[in-house]
């Protein structure tokens, strides 16, 4: 018989029923006093009685849920992951070389055992050079969850087409990155008064939405599973929103920059605030936040795209885009919580559940039988964002210094203890 | 250590100044075109101070310019190419700032092609950084040329109507004009394709025209724009001749300006381009040899006063 482990004193985040899409009340249903059993890598039972034998691990109150799943990031970093209650990964395939071949497939897929799930996105096209299919089945065989198209787009629709058609029948969720390529060309922000006044070369906010019909209209026509990994425009998200009410299988996510930052972040030519998509407007801004109130975004990911200094001590446009997330995705994303935007339990289903099930992966749940990988965590603990403390591979956050509240005290996978 | 005066350690852009302060750089340049039209053009205040000119991008005239105006202050001028310097090998910016540094210069100049790279170097250098073109970000030297050059023909900029035309998307020099000139509280109007007017550039204070008669039509000023061929290939305007035929300054075109409106270029010229050649050479109309040795004052004014510190003087 697998040992045993008794958690007491949790706040146990409930996992929902049936997922709710709209759900704007705050959560009052957590119990103080949750017990959890875990029996070797699994959750045995919820809230019932302590088995004898079982080892007692005192949670002392904090808040215990899902570990998070996220969705999208670059580089298998470890440490950051755990740091930030993070048990399974969805591994982009812009590595090198790029996950577009079974055995660079199943490398990625073993790549942090036994401290963190990793699940490879099989890159859609080879090279993620946007010309030829990739071997999908094959990919999936050998781990990969889905299917991406990277950072970047696939600008022809040709293609596009025949890699929707193809993953549809394998039943493989294709991940989009949404942005036209043409109308992009060479930006590095948002068109706005401030990329004029930096002297940024610039595209319109229209890029996405304009990649989004596209993709909607391929996957309309293919019956494909679509996912949108970053929507951070009012008229993209409309296009989603739409999607949705017609009954399509698409879902989409933001990461917390999107959330928490507007374009002026990048005044100073802040290099650590060159993201892809760039930053957008304050109005976009709130139409995310609003998405994520309505339900319309499914998922919140990290984006976790560690940068050293060699590549971001660099002139704005010089450098590369992205933000290292992973350690900060709680803390940021309980903001929403606390402003009453979603419940606890809601923010879960955004950071665990509904990425499982876009991987096909059983977790994301508190409930008997799924694996027992976990995050404890303290909701209200202040603490002030340190790059210089981070435990990942760099500290390239463009939220330095920033007052945030809720702690990862703890990150268990597969009933082990991480921290 | 800087002067209360001009209470800035760099010259990064016309941004952040005040207009007291742009002002006060005018009017410490005015005694440098005195001098610089006499037999003598020598003053000894920066003598022994070593000023580095590191042009990451090719220039000709600015160099020119910024090198006879540390030589006139009696500087060891030293000038930095990237064609032939160790950027080529890969070194990064921040490690040619450091060089540089550790040469003990007293004042770093610096052009490069990449918006805010001059402002990533000032961050790791000790003395004052002259900003000679960030770029599409600012140019802020021609800017204070520009005006100087305004000055002294028109008096003020109250109500000035300046028209800037041309390619202002990719105008750095734009950029800092349309600043120093707004806060001068002249009326600027902005000229440009449709292709190549900045979003939102009205949030700049401006008024933007992308027809040249309406735009430049009883101006007291018409500053153009130099055209960059290369734009050509990016696709921005269909053909020089079409770009000449609709915003090529031409004696036709002129005279919806004022009579005595100036006609300015931050050179170089592309004649037949942006500018008609009888314009460009029309000494009553065109000060664009004026703007050039206004240049010299201008950053001969900005050299001065920014090793003012460094001098014990402020």
């Amino acid at each position: 018989m697998s040992k045993m482990i008794a958690i007491t004193n949790a706040r146990l985040v409930p996992t929902p029923f049936v997922s709710s899409a709209v759900e704007t009340r705050p959560s009052t249903s957590l119990g103080t006093n949750g017990v959890l059993i875990l029996e070797g890598d699994r959750i045995a039972s919820v809230g019932s009685d302590i088995p004898p034998g079982a080892e007692i691990l005192d949670a002392k109150g904090a808040h215990v849920a899902p570990g998070i799943v996220d969705l999208g990031v670059f580089s298998v970093d470890k440490r950051a992951c755990i740091a930030g209650g993070i048990t399974r990964i969805a591994l982009m395939p812009d590595q090198k070389p790029v996950l577009d071949e079974p055995g660079i497939v199943q490398r990625a897929a073993l790549a942090a055992k036994p401290d963190l799930w990793v699940h490879p996105l099989a890159a859609a096209t080879r090279g993620l050079a946007g010309a030829e299919l990739g071997e999908y089945a094959m990919m999936r065989k050998a781990g990969a969850k889905a299917v991406s198209t990277g950072r970047g787009w696939v600008a022809d629709s040709g293609v596009m087409h025949k890699v929707l058609t193809y993953a549809a029948s394998l039943g493989l969720t294709v991940i989009s990155h949404a942005e036209d390529a043409g109308l992009v060309g060479g930006a590095v922000a948002t068109a706005s008064e401030t990329s004029t006044r930096l002297g940024l070369a610039s595209a319109p906010a229209e890029a996405e939405a304009l990649a989004i019909a596209r993709d909607l209209m391929l996957a309309e026509l293919t019956g494909a599973t679509l996912h949108f990994r970053k929507v951070t425009t009012a008229k993209g998200l409309d296009l989603v929103r739409g999607a949705k009410a017609k009954g399509m299988a698409v879902t989409c996510g933001i990461s917390p920059t999107h959330l928490f930052l507007s374009e002026v972040a990048i005044n100073d030519f802040r290099t650590f605030a060159r993201l892809s998509p760039p930053l957008r407007t304050e109005a976009d801004r709130r139409a995310c936040i609003e998405a994520v109130r309505d339900g319309t975004i499914d998922v919140i990911c990290s984006a976790h795209d560690p940068r050293g200094p060699e590549v971001k001590r660099l002139p704005f446009a010089d450098a590369d885009p992205g933000a290292a997330g992973a350690e900060t995705l709680l803390a940021l994303s309980l903001g929403l919580v606390r402003d009453g935007v979603v419940s606890m339990t809601r923010l879960f289903e955004l950071l665990a559940l509904n990425p499982s099930r876009l991987l096909g992966v059983d977790s994301g749940r508190l409930e008997a039988g799924a694996p027992a990988d976990l995050v404890f965590f303290d909701p209200e603990s202040p603490w002030q964002i340190d790059a210089a403390k981070f435990a990942g591979q760099a500290g390239n956050t463009p939220f330095d210094k920033l007052p945030v509240q809720g702690r990862v005290l703890k990150t268990m996978k597969g009933g082990r203890d991480l921290s | 250590m800087t002067s209360p005066l001009f209470p800035h350690r760099h010259l990064l852009g016309i941004a952040g100044l005040q207009p007291h302060e742009i002002l006060y750089l005018l009017d410490e340049a005015e005694q440098w075109v005195t001098l610089n039209r006499s037999l003598t053009k020598h003053d000894d205040r920066l003598a022994g101070l070593t000023q580095i000119n590191a042009f990451f991008e090719n220039s000709t005239r600015t160099l020119l310019s910024f090198e006879i105006a540390g030589k006139r202050l009696g500087a060891d001028v030293v000038n930095m190419h990237a064609a032939t310097s160790s950027v080529k090998k890969g070194e990064t910016l921040i490690d040619t700032a450091i060089t540089l540094n550790a040469m003990r210069a007293d004042v770093i100049v610096i052009r490069h092609a990449s918006s805010g790279a001059v402002a990533l170097i000032a961050d790791k250098v000790d003395c004052p950084v002259l900003n000679a073109g960030d770029g599409r970000h600012e140019h802020p030297t021609q800017a204070l040329l520009d005006a100087l050059t305004i000055r002294r023909r028109k008096g003020n900029f109250q109500g000035l109507k300046v028209a800037i035309c041309g390619d202002v998307l990719h105008s750095r020099v734009a950029r800092s004009n349309i600043l120093t000139l707004t806060s001068l509280a002249a009326d600027v109007r902005i000229v440009a394709p449709a292709t190549l007017m900045p979003p939102a550039i009205e949030q700049m204070g401006v008024t933007a025209f992308t027809d040249m008669d309406e735009g430049i039509a009883d101006a007291d000023v018409v500053m153009m724009l130099r055209l960059q061929t290369e734009r050509m290939e990016g696709g921005f305007v269909p053909s020089l001749r079409e770009y000449h035929a609709l915003y090529g300054l031409t004696y036709e075109r002129l005279k919806r300006a004022k009579p005595d409106a100036l006609v300015m270029h931050p050179g170089p010229m592309n004649r037949g381009v942006e500018i008609a050649s009888d314009v460009a050479d029309d000494v009553n109309r065109s000060v664009i040899a004026e703007q050039v040795e206004m240049g010299v004052a201008v950053r001969m004014a900005c050299l001065d006063v920014l090793t003012r510190g460094r001098r014990g003087m402020a």
